[in-house]
């Protein structure tokens, strides 16, 4: 804990209202590839994980840590994939107006 | 060095909010989940000349964990069903919180009183509890959406015991915060054991038709989870993304559970679609019977139609031959929209998502709230595989169950036309009195089967 504590709660603090201000403005109709997406975006866990692991010292922090680095790495390729494939989807009716646009 | 590191966990940062604020909008979502991916690519590949990782067993566990983890999650992500999709979000996030807690349990057997701090032990210890309740509990509620674990658990005393177990777990982690680094690895072992137990406990009552409320929870508490461990370690990319996630998974929480009309702590704390509960009003009328041909011909004749899905359609995988039938109507001059309730599908947008795998355009898709009053216009409501959301005792009996869940107004349309499986109640196991309302038909049969007579029906038109 370099980050003093006040600094981390100022942090908290604003990186909470850009969530709520974030989703507040969401259709229905994206609810789930959100929460997917979401799901993806805490994957950034795996980093966290790497730093643990990187410094375990015994066989069984080593252990745990392999175990964490495993799971992260699932949450965020998995939340990926899911999400890109439910996106993937989305289309309007005036479809092949532009092929390999965005709209 | 630290300063690349540094740079490019703050671009990470950057991306992610970028990334969830394009995924606001069907336009720009698909490039919004390709930023936040380039984030976290770059995050990650720092991360492997982070000054604090060392060891040349650790890299390989690194690497090893990260291909394995990887591997798998990416095989099961291209594979799984658009159906399936509520559970296997609840798998991923449940990784994300063992992770979490992971983290927690590596920083605390490390603890020695001249390395940390109360504070720093006080946030390991509730980011622990948090990552492992958000863990288990969200493996109980992928066991039961997959259909492995069928029943609802209730025991005498439950909830007393659930509170028991929750208070142990706090004054353990609270002996854990205030013991100054001096952690015996019994006491840390015990709450872990009792942090999971917790969450296993906590989501076993409850039941399949609240789950994604309780996974949108779970996914919030994962996301605090991980920007507490962000402090822990110092690493404002994981603070960030963790709370952003927190918030965002919070409030996405609430309005589902305001969709249901369900306020998360009944969800959370009683047990809902046991018995029946309040008096059942009788039913008046009968019901009415339509073949498919006879409903597709009232159809095609017709200018406006309203379509209403149901989690029972996509169950029958009928959303292929739906949207050829709208197709064809379409073509003779009718106007087909569909109407989505909140909670149609497992979680709210479900339903869009298994109607875009179809091909259905959104822009023909409508929300309860923009399409209720044109029920009143359309000569005829196709209900399919939907049940609770189109009940009018919703409205009008108080002792419901489902009293003052808002519902679509389908039964105000001239015709109604409810497509079912065959007799009985739906999830909640309420009557639905729209079957007996004067306006409506019943067309029974397997969605998918139903659906292409009915596009064989207006194929023979012409």
């Amino acid at each position: 804990m370099t980050i003093e504590g006040f600094i981390a709660l100022y942090i908290f603090m604003l990186a909470a209202f850009t969530g709520y201000e974030i989703i507040s403005k969401v259709p229905v109709i994206l609810h789930t590839p959100l929460m997917s997406g979401s799901n993806f975006v805490h994957g950034i866990v795996l980093v966290g994980t790497m730093v643990a692991l990187g410094q375990a010292t015994t066989p069984l922090e080593q252990a745990i840590g392999f175990v964490a680095v495993i799971l992260a790495a699932g949450n965020a390729v998995g939340g990926y994939v899911v999400t890109e494939r439910m996106l993937e989807m989305f289309k309007t009716s005036k479809k092949d107006d532009k092929k390999g646009d965005n709209a | 060095m630290s300063l690349i590191i540094n740079l490019a966990y703050f671009a990470a940062a950057v991306l992610f909010i970028v990334g969830l604020k394009q995924m606001s909008s069907p336009t720009t979502a698909r490039p919004g989940i390709m930023w936040a991916g380039v984030g976290m690519v770059l995050a990650t590949v720092v991360t492997f000349v982070h000054p604090e990782v060392s060891g040349r067993v650790n890299y390989t566990l690194i690497v090893l964990g990260i291909v394995i983890g990887g591997g798998l999650a990416w095989w099961s992500g291209k594979k799984v069903a658009m159906t399936d999709m509520p559970q296997m979000i609840a798998l991923y996030n449940g990784m994300g919180g063992g992770a979490a807690a992971g983290i927690g349990a590596i920083y605390l057997l490390q603890a020695s009183p001249e390395s940390v701090t109360n504070t720093g032990l006080a946030i390991a210890t509730t980011g622990s509890l948090i990552g492992s309740v958000a863990f288990s509990g969200s493996l109980v509620a992928y066991a039961k959406l997959q259909g492995l674990m069928k029943k609802t658990f209730h025991f005498p005393g439950q909830q007393v015991a659930n509170i028991a177990i929750f208070a142990i777990t706090v004054i353990l982690g609270f002996m854990l915060a205030t013991g100054g680094g001096e952690i015996g690895s019994a006491t840390l072992l015990l709450f872990f054991i009792l942090s999971l137990a917790f969450g296993i406990l906590m989501t076993l009552p409850i039941g399949g038709a609240d789950m994604p409320v309780v996974i949108s929870l779970y996914n919030a508490l994962t996301g605090l989870a991980v920007g507490l461990k962000g402090i822990v370690l110092d690493n404002p990319a994981l603070m960030i993304a963790g709370i952003v996630v927190g918030a965002a998974g919070t409030l996405l929480t609430q309005l589902m559970a305001k969709a249901m009309n369900r306020p998360i702590s009944n969800i959370l704390f009683s047990q809902f679609g046991g018995g029946g509960g309040g008096a059942e009003e009788a039913i008046e009328g009968t019901m009415k019977e339509v073949q498919a041909n006879d409903a597709g011909i009232m159809m095609a004749f017709a200018e406006k139609v309203i379509i209403v899905p149901g989690y029972g359609m996509a169950v029958a995988q009928a959303q292929h031959k739906v949207w050829e039938f709208t197709q064809l109507l379409q073509k003779r001059g009718v106007d087909v929209k569909f109407a989505i309730h909140p909670v149609a599908g497992r979680m709210p947008g479900h339903m869009n998502v298994l109607l875009a795998e179809a091909g259905v355009p959104y822009d023909i898709i409508f929300d309860l709230d923009e399409i209720n009053e044109e029920f009143k216009t359309a000569d005829v409501a196709m209900v399919i595989g939907a049940n609770d959301v189109v009940n009018p005792v919703a409205r009008t009996n108080p002792d419901s169950p489902i009293y003052g869940m808002p519902i679509l107004n389908a039964d105000q349309a001239h015709n109604v036309i409810c497509v079912k499986r065959g007799k009985g109640s739906g999830f909640s196991g309420i009557e639905n009195h729209l079957f007996y309302a004067d306006n409506n038909q019943m067309l029974y049969g397997d969605g998918q089967k139903v659906a292409a007579e009915l596009v064989a029906s207006v194929k023979a038109l012409g």
